[in-house]
């Protein structure tokens, strides 16, 4: 008599009669309930007469829970192709670098749009994917022509909503991404780069701000996003902002956002406005610049630190660390934790910590005659350029007045603003939208503020600004 | 390349592939496409540490992430062809693998489900179509059969599905399928085609949802009531489902109201 073939049911992964596929497709009734409840409480099936199979197969191919092993008699099963390594493992250990920049040291004559592109190459991004709206579409050209010689991938997606996917996507693929749009566009991304913060993911996204709401003045400039860059993604955690307000700053602090988006593994915003970014200016290109590289050491703990305020290491797909990347709340590995409240509460303490306790890192100011001021203005972007123009004419007229210029926003540096305001007799806050930023240096300020608002789509004249230093008329 | 039916062991797919036990329902038919897919990446072989598997929100987003040990990228609500896109875009040498359902490929994401096809980004894209939203109770989706009932049509569906294999293939798709869970052997050659394609492919997968679709149409479905609920409904794909060059062959008073299953290119033209 020949020896049976044999069958086995991993009982604790069988789901039982609810499911029952194995024995309703056995043409040879193999299977029957088990008369004892797994653990989890089913009745699991059991291949109670196994001589009867007759190795057929259809069993362990339908089974939805890979859980029926058929092993013909005389017969051996497939095997399965090796797996693991070696793996490609480039410079693990990351950090600071200097390395040239792209462009041959020099003077160069051109637009705020075009020197972001520049400062994005040079800090080493090498994928864009975009979108094209006004007032940023010169990024997205400048990037598709200079992307591809330099071995990096430009594409241009259906809507925000892919660019910013794909950018996240090419991020964990290990290479330096970006993207840049205006309002309406960063509207769209916001849940994606709720999901960046969520899985850490370093990326750069810029924001040339137009007036809004809605489609607004398409070529008018605005600083009407400040808060939407900070608040706009739900579940309300840190991330990091920078404000140029010429073109070597769309420069210099294109390259910042790709260092700081990589030292602390989050979303930074280049929170750029229409001025900056259609202005030509000279501009000086450095010999090299400094860039911060991704620690990719590989160790499976993508997604957790021993200390409450720390950047876990960040490997990349096709380095051997089956990386598990969700938006779900997930632990140190990247299991998902969707009902451990311990582990949601750390993951989100977590998120803002690394920012926070980081912020001597981030904060970025430039303070102007504030020695002896009995009055500061406080601005940022395009609009600190008429506040600095007011400041002087006003000095010139004896008037004691000076301007903290804020060039990072987002973690909002309330011990600089405090430590130039405090005492003073007046805080004056012009800015293009309706007091976003007031709203910030009054927290922090602990001095009087006066919030100066302009929503009309044009950039707020400077003798506007004197008009209001000398007679207090706005 | 081995046949799809010299078959390793259950146990064996499980220890090279899956970290972990499956999340499913009782009898569900992710579960069955996820015992063809690593059947036929065990035959292909599909190298799975080279292989990045992208997948959106919903049940069958949940058969790559948390299950498959190989890198995973689990997005946003109907991104995942986008994310994928940027993976693929970024790093060509990986294979790109988007394995998520009909509600989040084809609802939510239906946009960057059209745009990757017209631009023949060289991913894998394999729909599991159970015919709503599972893991939020049941609601219709684009690929609700009309007069269906779900949890938000309890009239019946008003309104026509998507015919996913013709509207990726009219947005440009050099490849698409369609395959039912109902013949496991056959879905997993299916999945091995579409694997070995160099472009752009598509799949549609006809699974099965016993928990909400089975239970809301038990009217529906052909057997009886001693027989499981998923047997019911794999019965029902057996019965509705005809392979296309059968069914050239058929009268159309046979053809009519099936559901045609197998592989198209793109130069055909549509289906």
């Amino acid at each position: 008599m020949p020896k049976p073939h044999r069958v086995t049911i991993v009982e604790s992964l069988c789901k039982g009669q609810a499911c029952a596929l194995c024995a309703q497709v056995c043409p040879a009734s193999v299977f029957r309930p088990a008369d004892h409840p797994t653990p989890q409480g089913i009745m699991p099936m059991q291949a109670a007469y196994p001589e009867k199979c007759t190795a057929c197969h259809q069993c362990d191919q339908l089974c939805p829970d890979l859980a029926i092993d058929v092993i013909a008699e005389g017969a051996e099963p497939a095997p399965l192709p090796a797996r693991g390594g070696p793996f490609p493992r480039p410079n693990p250990m990351g950090g600071w670098v200097e390395r040239p920049a792209l462009l041959p040291a020099g003077s160069y004559f051109m637009s705020g749009n075009e020197a972001c592109a520049e400062g994005a190459l040079a800090a080493g991004c090498r994928f864009y994917a975009g979108y094209p709206i006004t007032p940023s579409s010169e990024i997205m050209v400048h990037m598709a022509h200079r992307l591809p010689a330099l071995g990096g991938t430009f594409t241009q997606m259906e809507d925000e909503l892919g660019s910013i996917a794909a950018v996240i996507g090419a991020s964990w693929g290990g290479v330096k991404a970006m993207t840049a749009t205006s309002g309406p566009g960063i509207s769209l991304m916001l849940e994606n780069i709720g999901y960046a913060i969520m899985t850490e993911t370093p990326c750069v996204i810029v924001d040339v701000q137009r007036a809004g709401p809605s489609t607004g003045q398409a070529s008018r400039p605005a600083q009407g996003d400040i808060m939407q860059a900070r608040w706009g993604a739900h579940g309300g955690v840190d991330l990091i902002a920078l404000a140029p307000w010429s073109v070597q700053e769309m420069y210099e602090l294109a390259i910042r956002a790709f260092n700081l988006s990589e030292r602390f593994r989050v979303p930074v915003f280049l929170l750029a406005d229409e001025i900056v970014s259609h202005l030509y200016e000279t501009i000086t290109i450095p010999p090299a610049v400094r860039t911060f590289e991704r620690v990719r050491l590989p160790q499976d703990m993508p997604f957790d630190t021993p200390e409450i305020d720390g950047v876990p290491p960040m490997p990349a797909f096709g380095e051997g660390a089956y990386l598990l990347v969700t938006g779900s709340t997930h632990d140190g590995r990247g299991y998902r934790r969707t009902t451990d409240a311990a582990v949601q509460d750390k993951l989100v303490r977590r998120l803002s910590a690394k920012i926070r306790h980081h912020q001597d890192e981030i904060d970025d100011w430039e303070a102007y005659m504030l020695e002896d001021a009995e009055r500061v203005l406080v601005a940022c972007g395009s609009t600190a350029r008429s506040a600095l123009w007011a400041v002087q004419a006003a000095r010139r007229q004896g008037q004691p007045i000076g301007l903290l210029r804020l060039r990072s926003l987002w973690p909002f540096p309330d011990t600089v603003v405090a430590a130039h305001c405090r005492g003073r007799g007046e805080i004056i806050v012009p800015e293009m939208n309706l007091g976003q930023l007031a709203g910030e240096v009054r927290r922090a300020a602990g001095a009087p503020v006066t919030s100066l608002t302009q929503v009309d789509g044009e950039p707020i004249d400077p003798r506007r600004i004197l008009a209001y230093l000398q007679e207090g008329r706005w | 390349m081995a046949p799809a039916s010299a078959s390793p062991l259950a146990s064996d797919l499980r220890a090279a592939y899956l970290r972990q036990s499956t999340a499913f329902c009782p009898g569900c038919g992710h579960g069955i496409f996820m015992n063809a897919f690593l059947r036929a990446a065990a035959a292909l072989p599909l190298d799975f540490d080279r292989t990045v598997f992208v997948s959106g929100i919903g049940c069958g987003a949940w058969v790559p992430s948390p299950h498959f040990l190989a890198d995973t990228l689990h997005v946003t609500h109907g991104r995942a062809v986008a994310f994928a896109a940027g993976v693929q875009r970024a790093r060509p040498d990986l294979n790109v693998v988007v394995i998520s359902g009909d509600g989040d490929l084809a609802n939510i994401g239906g946009n960057h489900l059209i745009h990757a096809a017209r631009r023949q980004i060289p991913i894998k894209v394999f729909c599991l179509n159970n015919w709503l939203f599972g893991m939020t109770g049941g609601q219709v989706s684009a690929t609700t059969p009309r007069t269906a009932r779900t949890a938000t049509t309890p009239a019946g569906n008003p309104d026509p599905p998507f015919d996913l294999v013709r509207l990726v293939l009219g947005a440009g798709a050099p490849f698409a399928a369609r395959w039912p869970v109902s013949q496991p052997r056959q879905l997993a050659r299916g999945i091995l085609h579409a694997l070995q394609e160099p472009g752009f492919a598509f799949v549609e997968v006809l699974s099965i949802c016993p928990t909400h679709f089975g239970r809301a149409n038990e009217a529906l479905l052909p057997g009886e009531a001693a027989q499981s609920i998923p047997w019911r409904m794999l019965e029902w794909l057996r019965r509705n489902c005809v392979g296309r060059e059968r069914a050239a062959g058929l009268p159309p008073e046979e053809r009519a109201g099936k559901i045609l299953t197998g592989e198209w290119r793109g130069e055909e033209g549509w289906p």
